[in-house]
């Protein structure tokens, strides 16, 4: 009995041992869908849609990894995850990657063992008031009542900017957007602050958006991106070259209504490896010929998602900034598909 | 011949560890131990497995590294230039400041609850059986979220209170009541409020002895004294004369609205408020419960026996059921004040910033130590468990009945 006992520890033992070290890809592909953390919903970046379905600029990232992984852009389970939750969901793996406007820190980087692969949106940390309150400038806000999320880089840059500029303020712990909101329009909080793109979005959702002004200090760099866990360099090939692919796309004017003419051959030789016409990218990240294909035809190329979705005709109304292609002055570059 | 014979004396056999009964226990226990130590010792590898997988390390280290991030309500200083570890402290001040408040103020809603509930008044007795099935059978979290929600939202916001605006302060001008919180006076302590203190502290002092003396007496001779107004003068007065004799040295601050906010007074923050009311009337309702059943483990007869004695119904209720009903209802108190501490952990829920929402929240999320912040807060309720119950035996012991 006691000999049994001990097998019987051994193979569980084994069997955890082998679930840390399994494959993300191959997980994946064996459970038919994407498991992608996002937030718990933030207009334009993941909210669900009237009908129920996720949509938004993060939301499209998932689909276009789940689109090169299975051809299929709905082959995608959305975990809600608050600033709270969204690393020990990543790390235990409960979701396969993160698309949750999260900023790219060292520690994040290197302390906490992720993997950021790319940068999807280039934010800072910015400050909205009530236009009521007659303030125009953060340098303003001494004695102020400030909503933050709690668990954010914002949370610690916040403290930065009011202890380096001698301010005192007072912190409003919060956990996820909606209930900012809630507490910033009900006036238990003068101030609310998170990234500049995170304020125009939840902005836009408010009855009346004329009346309150972000203000026009940016007070922190936040490169936003996805990320996945360290260890797993195939599966954040994937991720990174599916980004990677969005981007180039743009540059090289793939959009997601030539996509399929341009699979045909085209002139341009770098088009016909990214659509897998030529060479064999796919392959070598052990996917599809038609990876990249599959993800441009689904969520159309960067500049078509950040249009659909946060764009200057979207209530949102983002401008490109720094987010537009570096041939256009911005910072998107992708490195070449070769 | 002899007719005795002695037991045969075999050497010991392995089959005897099961069939013998002088062995069989140990057996049982040894293997039960064996069982148990493999499955502790799986969870550990495993977890060092996990965490060497995940490339990370078991390292207390963060608590002495700068913290960071603003803490609003601190009982102790603290500024985001302090460590991990004084965030620590400080959510450990306010979930100890949370609890306290709460078991207090559970306390009085359960036993006012519980006893109304056994009124002959139908009307009353019902009321509490509408709050004690209301808040028992509902979730906490959902009543904290309400009660904040409900603060938040029907309250006014500080810039109402300017000039023209739909609100104004109440008690002469004394206290704010706003949609972040209640602004109360800030008392100051000026000179001689040591004294002021120390003859305070004397008239509770004062205010035991006589107590215990007018019980000895009591049990004496059987003369009662007013021990009530006694008690409450002892209270006051000493305090109130020296007050003026000492030159009111302690003087208040009125909070004032300046700039954004109210300043000056103490705030009062709502997540505060919400979590104490919500703990207290939610585990008020289990109180209230313990203390109907207590009284009505107290049998019929010994209320009949007191009355028949002549012994004025208050005094029957607090000379002959409370004390009888006290040894059924420490026990269980027991339980629900280390209940409503470890309930203390949903404050993140209303963002107050109780040890869960610091160490167990925001540090955890800064660092990415979820393995060591998690084992340090479970330490940390236990310990504060243990303390409570340790302490409550002491009560319990004292009221418990004696066997002579």
């Amino acid at each position: 009995m006691k000999k049994s006992v001990f097998l019987g520890t051994l193979a569980v033992a084994g069997l955890a041992a082998g679930f840390a070290s399994a494959q993300t890809l191959a997980e994946v592909q064996a459970r038919g869908s994407l498991n992608c953390g996002v937030t718990t919903g933030l207009t334009g970046f993941a909210a669900p849609n009237a009908s129920g379905e996720w949509e938004g600029f993060d939301v499209g990232l998932c689909r276009a990894v789940a689109a090169a992984i299975f051809g299929d852009a709905t082959a995608v389970e959305f975990v809600p995850t608050t600033g709270q939750t969204r690393f020990t969901a990543l790390a235990s793996g409960e979701v396969d990657m993160l698309a949750r406007n999260t900023t790219w820190t060292f520690s994040r980087d290197v302390d906490l063992a992720f993997e950021f692969v790319g940068v999807n949106y280039y934010d800072g940390q910015g400050f909205m008031v009530p236009r009521a309150l007659n303030v125009s400038s953060a340098m303003e806000l001494d004695g102020a009542t400030v909503c933050i999320q709690t668990g954010t880089t914002t949370e610690l840059n916040l403290a930065d900017f009011f202890s380096s500029n001698n301010m005192s303020y007072e912190p409003v712990p919060i956990e996820t957007n909606a209930e900012a909101q809630q507490q910033y329009l009900a006036g238990a909080c003068d101030v609310y602050t998170t990234d500049a793109s995170g304020l125009a979005a939840t902005r836009a959702t408010f009855e009346d958006p004329s009346a309150h002004v972000v203000l026009p200090e940016i007070v922190s760099k936040e490169p936003l991106g996805p990320l996945v866990r360290h260890g797993d360099n195939e599966w954040a090939d994937i991720v990174r070259w599916t980004l990677n692919a969005l981007i180039a796309a743009e540059e090289l004017g793939i959009t997601s209504a030539n996509v399929n003419e341009l699979a045909a051959g085209t002139e341009n030789p770098e088009i016909n490896r990214i659509l897998g016409t030529e060479g064999d990218l796919g392959a070598m990240l052990g996917l599809d010929a038609a990876w990249a294909r599959n993800a441009i035809a689904a969520v159309g190329n960067y500049g078509e998602l950040f249009e659909s979705n946060i764009g200057e005709n979207t209530p949102i109304g983002l401008a490109r900034g720094l987010n537009a292609q570096w041939t256009d002055g911005g910072l998107l570059y992708s490195p070449p598909f070769r | 011949m002899t007719a005795m014979t002695d037991p045969p004396n075999e050497g010991f056999r392995l089959s005897q560890l099961i069939y013998d009964t002088r062995y069989r226990s140990m057996t049982i226990q040894a293997v039960a131990f064996m069982l148990i130590m493999a499955g502790i010792i799986w969870l550990a590898n495993n977890t060092v497995q996990n965490l060497s997988a995940l490339g990370k390390d078991f390292d207390f280290g963060f608590l002495w590294s700068r913290a960071g991030y603003d803490i609003n309500q601190r009982l102790i200083e603290y500024s985001n230039d302090s460590t991990h570890g004084r965030a620590a402290m400080v959510g450990i001040a306010n979930t100890l400041l949370v609890a306290v408040l709460g078991c207090v103020l559970a306390t009085l809603l359960g036993v006012i609850a519980g006893v109304l509930r056994l009124s002959k008044n139908w009307v009353v007795a019902r009321l509490m059986t509408f709050y004690v099935e209301g808040f028992r059978n509902i979730p906490l979290l959902l009543w904290i979220i309400v009660i904040f929600a409900v603060m938040t939202e029907s309250t006014p916001q500080p810039r109402d209170f300017r000039e023209g605006g739909t609100a104004s302060m109440i008690l002469n001008d004394t206290v704010a009541i706003t949609n972040r919180g209640i602004f109360i006076p800030n008392p100051v302590w000026g000179e001689g409020s040591g004294a002021l203190i120390a003859i305070f502290l004397a008239s509770l002092v004062g205010i035991w002895a006589f107590r215990r003396y007018a019980r000895k007496l009591q049990e004496q001779t059987g003369q009662i004294l007013p021990v009530l107004w006694v008690s409450l003068g002892l209270f006051f007065a000493p305090v109130i004369l020296a007050y003026f004799i000492l030159g009111r040295p302690v003087t208040l601050i009125y909070p004032e609205l300046g700039g954004f906010n109210f300043t000056g007074g103490i705030q009062v923050r709502n997540s505060l408020i919400a979590l104490w009311i919500a703990l207290s009337l939610y585990t008020g309702a289990f109180i209230a419960e313990v203390v109907r059943a207590g009284i009505l483990s107290v049998s019929r007869g010994q209320t009949e026996a007191a009355f028949a004695l002549g012994i004025q119904p208050s005094r029957t209720m607090n000379l002959v059921i409370l004390p009888q009903a006290l040894r059924v209802i420490i026990p269980p108190l027991i339980s629900q004040y280390l209940n409503l501490t470890k309930n203390s952990s949903l404050a993140l829920a209303v963002g107050y910033m109780d040890v869960r929402s610091t160490l167990g929240g925001i540090t955890i999320n800064q660092t990415g130590r979820e393995l060591e912040g998690m084992l340090l807060l479970g330490v940390f309720y236990l310990i504060t468990s243990l303390i409570i119950s340790s302490a409550m035996n002491l009560y319990n012991n004292s009221v418990k009945l004696k066997e002579r």
